[in-house]
């Protein structure tokens, strides 16, 4: 029965997680997915990287969802990250001046993802971070990881890179490019597998 | 030789009779389907082989994880939560709504969070040109829609009931009808993407997705309720689905937004 009994606690138990299967493609994604930088903001970050299966094969159809603290911190409770044009139906985008602090992007037929948003600012003991989850065809149950900046101040620190093997913590860590941009590859099993969290 | 839907009903059988081994020797119950589980072949190379790293929320109120976006009037418009008035033309199949409350753990409604979902149409056909199924596209249905749920965490669409479809895992491999659903909360550890079904599918024992929650009580919380009441007279045949975020206790505390 899903007639849940909210007065009766025993009752109320999780709805179990699908996976996402093949077909979200016209329905999740949307315009600018991976803009949530304001325009011209000089604080904007770039990150980008491949999702990669247990055979090392780039994965097409997966996308992640970032979601973010402004440079402040700060985290925003301004909605519009996916705003709505209401006579057509269609997406407007952001309106490229408000941080909402969240994006979805899906990956190419590279297996290949991009975003654009500002470079967090700490938070707590942690280094700044980007919280990440990821969904793709194949997967059950979303995962949950972090990306976190190469050269920022608080790495050695933080609460959770210091729980990771030292062999390992390098997955939570984008690589500073010659470009300026960010490279985080996500790699869902065996050699190099990302580290993934769980939450309790 | 091709996969039958034999072997594939074995090895479901083999992961259910393993977990209910388990349970009666005081395993934990699972909610959730494991990430690893061979039935569905996608998941083979797909789920990491490593533990995850636990982080206790309890010991930093600062996690950026227990927060969640903002989604407003702004990402909706009026006719996202109604699928059958998207186009010119009323699309073809059996009009039905459906409804229901989005709560914590804690059984408390999660107010103002984004659902959306998206679903194939009457005759099992996504509206993607490249889909491999040959069933026709009907022009006046997308099948997607969004909604913000109200003070109560009640939810309403209406739609189409959707047809099952043949996705080609095993030799007459075919999805139950279902609806999937993209579900946010106030917390980013809340979130959930997951697939509604209707009741009575003959399809559920032969298909690994959805066994792939081998609890049998969990497995049936993915089934709609029939509600006669919510029926709409002379218009479409009522389904409620009840939604419940899981995530950390301490994310329990936080009232919705
Ligand atoms: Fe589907």
């Amino acid at each position: 029965m899903t007639k849940i009994d909210t007065n009766n606690p025993e009752s109320v138990l999780p709805t179990p997680s699908h996976t996402v299967g093949p077909w979200y493609g016209y329905a999740l994604p949307f315009e600018g997915g991976g803009d949530i930088a304001p325009t011209g903001h000089p604080e904007t970050v770039a990150v980008h990287g491949y999702v990669y299966d247990g055979n090392g094969a780039p994965v097409p159809d997966a996308f992640v969802e970032i979601w973010g603290a402004d440079p402040d911190g700060a985290l925003s409770t301004i909605d519009g990250s996916m705003r709505r044009e209401p006579f057509s139906g269609g997406y407007l985008g952001r309106n490229g001046v408000e941080f909402t602090g969240w994006g979805r992007i899906e990956t190419d037929a590279n297996g290949h993802w991009a975003v654009r948003t500002l470079h967090p600012g700490a938070r707590g003991e942690s280094a700044p971070y980007l919280a990440v989850v990821i969904f793709s065809r194949g997967l059950l149950h979303h995962l949950y990881t972090r990306i976190y900046f190469e050269g920022d101040e608080g790495l050695s620190g933080d609460p959770v890179l210091r729980q990771v093997d030292a062999a390992r913590r390098d997955t939570l860590i984008a690589r500073r490019q010659a470009d300026g941009t960010y490279r985080f590859d996500i790699r869902l099993q065996g050699e190099g597998e990302t580290v993934f969290l769980e939450f309790t | 030789m091709a996969l039958t839907q034999h072997d594939i009903d074995a090895e479901i059988a083999a992961k259910r009779e393993a977990y209910y081994k388990g349970l009666a020797e005081g395993a934990p119950v699972e909610h959730h389907p494991r990430r690893d589980y061979a039935p569905y072949r996608s998941s083979a190379l797909r789920h990491p082989k490593q533990p995850p790293i636990n982080i206790d929320v309890s010991q930093d109120p600062e996690l950026v994880e227990l927060a969640a976006p903002a989604f407003g009037e702004r990402d909706i418009t009026k006719i996202d939560n109604d699928l059958t008035i998207q186009h010119p033309g009323k699309p073809i199949g059996e009009r039905i709504t459906v409804e229901g409350r989005l709560v914590d753990r804690e059984g408390r409604p999660l107010r103002g969070q984004l659902i959306e979902l998206w679903q194939a149409n009457s005759a099992g056909r996504y509206a993607h040109k490249i889909e491999v199924h040959d069933a026709p596209l009907d022009p006046n249905f997308t099948g997607v829609g969004r909604t913000l749920t109200d003070g109560d965490g009640w939810y309403k669409f209406t739609t189409i009931q959707p047809g099952p479809y043949p996705w080609a895992q095993h030799t007459n491999a075919w999805r139950p009808a279902h609806i999937h659903f993209s579900v946010f909360g106030s917390a980013f550890t809340q979130r959930l993407v997951t697939q509604m079904y209707f009741p009575n599918d003959p399809l559920f024992p032969y298909d690994p997705i959805l066994q792939s929650v081998t609890d049998d009580a969990a497995r049936r919380r993915l089934i709609a309720t029939y509600v006669h009441e919510k029926s709409v007279p002379e218009f479409s045949m009522g389904y409620q689905w009840d939604i419940v975020l899981d995530g950390p206790a301490a994310t329990w505390m936080e009232e919705g937004r």
